[in-house]
């Protein structure tokens, strides 16, 4: 490092920050891409089989596909109207 | 064997034109048998960067629709020999280029010709998706910077979803980047994505770098497809990637920002 260096510090490259911020927002763009055409189907079919039990609308059920590792992780959540107990977690199937 | 080539980028402005007249005109100079169509419904200019707009008569509408037959209107270039032109239509019917028209059309032409360059509108419309459909390989145009690398990467994921290729779960559309519009100074200067990072983003093999060039504006105003320009860095990277697309190996030029030699930085613009 050179002295001038020294007094004047550079700034982070902005090329450096365009590489970071495209690599993240293209995983992101990448992974919904790739879901399924199936899912919005099977999040109305959940909905309505959770439905015959529990008191719950279509806001109260959420289901993506993501990865973990090698797998495949398809996660349903359920929020539960209060006072009811939880029926269903979240379940990892293999890829 | 014909092989369909599109040119294409998502983003507008990158230089899909400007690529399309190069390559065409490239691959005719090595001596096979090209066309060059212009998919951009009602935005024409594949026929003013080719310098051949006083020249159209019928277009690929009229053939669609049965009023011309190919080669009423395909339009010979008037400097390369086995190079043609496939001009557009200015109509506002955007989505005049209706599906098995193009599919007639496109089956004729690989009867005539060893490459037939699409020319892509911007966007991921229909337009769009019509130019790509017939692909066997993809030139993605691609500028160092986040919207245009953002926009190749979704052309990308069309690529392998939309493509006739793909709907026949035939072999992929073979991809081929193109980095345009590289500007070596500001790569070195941090403030330019580099050749690497765009690799290593897109994941696409590297077809050529095109340098950032004065001459491609003045191509441009007379005409004629900067690969002519002998002059032109920009012209000499075509050749380059026309060179590299049929199999030649060639040294990837322009990566690095060219030494101005003492005299010349005084006493001579050098050509960029």
């Amino acid at each position: 490092m050179s002295l001038f260096d020294f007094f004047f510090p550079k700034k982070p490259a902005s090329a450096l920050v365009a590489k970071e911020r495209l690599q993240i927002v293209l995983a992101h763009e990448r992974a919904g891409r790739e879901s399924p055409d199936f899912m919005p189907r099977l999040q109305k079919e959940l909905l309505a089989v959770v439905a015959k039990y529990v008191a719950v609308n279509e806001d109260m059920i959420r289901v993506s596909l993501g990865k973990a590792g090698n797998a495949s992780v398809l996660e349903i959540n359920v929020e539960m109207p209060a006072g009811e107990r939880p029926l269903l977690k979240a379940k990892p199937v293999p890829a | 064997m014909s092989k369909v080539i599109v040119v294409t980028s998502g983003k507008g402005g990158v230089g899909k034109t400007t690529t399309s007249a190069a390559f065409a005109t490239g691959l005719a100079l090595r001596g096979h048998k090209t066309v060059v169509i212009d998919f951009d419904v009602g935005l024409r200019n594949l026929d003013l960067v080719m310098g051949c707009e006083r020249r159209v008569v019928f277009d690929f509408i009229n053939v669609i629709n049965g009023d011309a037959n190919l080669n009423q209107a395909l339009i010979r270039d008037k400097r390369i020999e086995n190079l043609f032109i496939f001009p557009t239509s200015q109509t506002r019917d955007k989505d005049a280029l209706k599906r098995e028209g193009v599919d007639r059309v496109m089956a004729e032409l690989r009867k005539e010709f060893e490459y037939i360059i699409c020319d892509s509108p911007a966007g991921i419309e229909q337009g769009a998706l019509t130019a790509l459909y017939h692909a066997d390989a993809a030139v993605i145009v691609t500028n160092p910077e986040v919207s245009s690398v953002r926009d190749s990467d979704r052309i990308i994921g069309i690529l392998a979803s939309k493509s006739r290729r793909a709907e026949r779960r035939e072999k992929p559309v073979e991809e081929h980047l193109l980095l345009t519009r590289y500007s070596p100074e500001r790569v070195q200067k941090g403030e330019m994505l580099s050749v690497e990072d765009v690799k290593e983003i897109l994941s696409v093999p590297l077809l050529g770098i095109i340098p950032e060039s004065e001459t491609v504006l003045k191509a441009s105003n007379t005409g004629m497809p900067v690969i002519l320009d002998p002059a032109s860095p920009a012209g000499r990277a075509y050749e380059d990637a026309v060179a590299r697309f049929l199999g030649d190996q060639r040294e990837m030029r322009f990566q690095l920002p060219e030494r101005r030699s003492f005299l010349r930085g005084w006493f001579g613009r050098a050509a960029t």
